[in-house]
């Protein structure tokens, strides 16, 4: 059976695998064509940390390709992690549905349920852990917005600790022969031992130095919770935010993401320019995800 | 023959070349204890050639099995095994790193599924960078060195 627990799990065909297919549905995804060859099909999402955009593009995806969907909301999961084992819910949901989509505030909660379903298992994020649907949707866009994935400048730009989209992108990207500039205050820097893993053109950057030379700039939020004062926060968070000045230094073709929700890491007024992607980004969650939902249950 | 500091047994197993002090880890790792049934013996400190000092643990009566003596490695990788049989050494060999263990070192992430009330063990992958070993969490993935500071 299959799962998606990590993008370590995938091998560079796999994942392009899933990326050709998801081209393919791009014209379901847009309600163009029809297609429903998860008709009968049913789909848990068990959502234990709130969720907005990825179980709704699940949800989506699943409906546009003729399936079903039971949404288990984060207080009803979470009232039953009280009463009981993760290990046990996802015995019993897994007698329910043909697949399960599962956040869950715990690293590795994704593979455990997995070791523990009678179907396949979709980690939607584990805590500080990963979040492949996200990685893939990321590459997806890279290559349709880029028009190839081998070769390109990428800078990541924010939270490169704590955010679990960045080290899953990472990962990925290394397959890809790409050059990867990590921008980012000290103390929200890539921890050192993940660093020591990677091979590939990984590298510390300012972000003033490397702006006109990428072809992506990947922005995520700098989170006020990881720092001890506001003052700081705001300094910090000030000299990380991507305005318009900035973009009139960037490569014309070069395009700017981000996972979302944005909070003021990018200026409104970039979301006009040619480069920013980020909106069709999370389009492209659904047709991504209707590759991933097939993949695991055809 | 050199001096024995323990007296000779007819049957079972020696541990030999154990770092100084770690006696006791190792027979954590093998799950030895008061319930168990063989005599256990322990030596430590013992001057050494090649370590300086080391400890040595023989348990008598008991062939362990090598997969068992190979979780030793992770707290003392120059561990030599000597099988006795009738006061000799009938095989002799180095304990060797498992890939896997499950069960034995504890994953310092706190939010680590295999820390939670989940019915699970943890599981670890052992690798080595040169002389350095370390093992990676299945879980999470979180690297830890200095095994023996992680023993459950
Ligand atoms: N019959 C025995 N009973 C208990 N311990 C023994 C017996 N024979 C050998 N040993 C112990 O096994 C270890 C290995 O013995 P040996 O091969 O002579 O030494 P080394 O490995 O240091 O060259 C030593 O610690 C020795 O004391
Ligand atoms: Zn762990």
């Amino acid at each position: 059976m299959k799962h998606l627990i990590s993008i370590d799990d995938l091998s560079k065909e796999e994942i392009l695998k899933i990326l050709d297919k998801a081209e393919d549905f791009e014209e379901v995804a847009l309600g163009l064509r029809n297609c429903r060859i998860l008709e009968g099909k049913i789909l848990a999402n068990l959502f234990f940390e709130p969720s907005t955009r990825t179980r709704i593009s699940f949800e989506t995806a699943m409906k546009r390709l003729g399936g079903e969907v039971v949404n288990v909301s984060a207080q009803e999961a979470s009232s039953m992690a009280k009463g009981e084992t993760l290990a046990d819910t996802i015995r019993v949901i897994s007698n329910y549905c043909d697949a399960i989509v599962i956040r869950h505030f715990l690293e590795g909660a994704a593979r455990f349920a997995a070791e523990n379903s009678s179907v396949p298992v979709i980690n939607a994020g584990d805590g500080a852990g990963q979040h492949p649907t996200q990685t893939l949707l990321d590459l997806y866009t890279i290559r349709k917005e880029c028009r190839r994935l081998e070769g390109l400048t990428v800078a990541l730009v924010g939270d490169l600790k704590y955010s679990r989209t960045i080290h899953s992108l990472i990962k990925a990207l290394t397959l890809f022969n790409t050059k990867i500039y990590l921008v980012s205050p000290e103390i929200l820097s890539l921890p050192e031992d993940f660093l020591e893993e990677l091979n590939g053109d990984v590298e510390k950057a300012k972000l003033e130095e490397i702006i006109d030379s990428v072809d992506v700039l990947y922005v995520t939020r700098i989170q006020k919770e990881r720092f001890l004062d506001e003052e700081e926060y705001r300094r910090v968070a000030g000299s990380y935010r991507i305005t318009l000045d900035m973009v009139k230094r960037m490569k014309e073709n070069a395009i700017i993401l981000h996972p979302l929700p944005r909070v003021d890491e990018i200026d409104v007024r970039v979301d006009s320019t040619r480069n920013a992607r980020y909106f069709k980004q999370a389009f492209y969650g659904v047709p991504v995800r209707m590759a991933i939902l097939s993949e695991v249950m055809v | 023959m050199r001096e024995l500091v323990i007296s000779k047994i007819k049957e079972g197993t020696v541990i030999d070349h154990i770092p100084a002090g770690r006696a006791i880890l190792v027979l954590k790792i093998l799950g030895i204890n008061e319930k168990t049934r063989e005599t256990v013996s322990m030596a430590l400190n013992v001057p050494s050639k090649k370590m300086g000092k080391k400890d040595i643990v023989k348990v008598e009566g008991l062939f362990i099995k090598e997969e068992e003596l190979n979780k030793i490695a992770l707290i003392a990788p120059n561990a030599t095994i000597n099988l006795i049989k009738d006061y000799e050494i009938e095989k002799k060999f180095k304990v060797k790193l498992p890939e896997v263990v499950k069960g034995i070192l504890k994953c310092p992430n706190r939010m680590c599924i295999s820390n939670s009330k989940e019915p699970i063990s943890s599981i670890f992958y052992i690798k080595t960078n040169g002389n350095e070993v370390f093992a990676k969490c299945h879980y999470c993935g979180r690297r830890i060195k200095e095994l023996a500071d992680y023993l459950l």
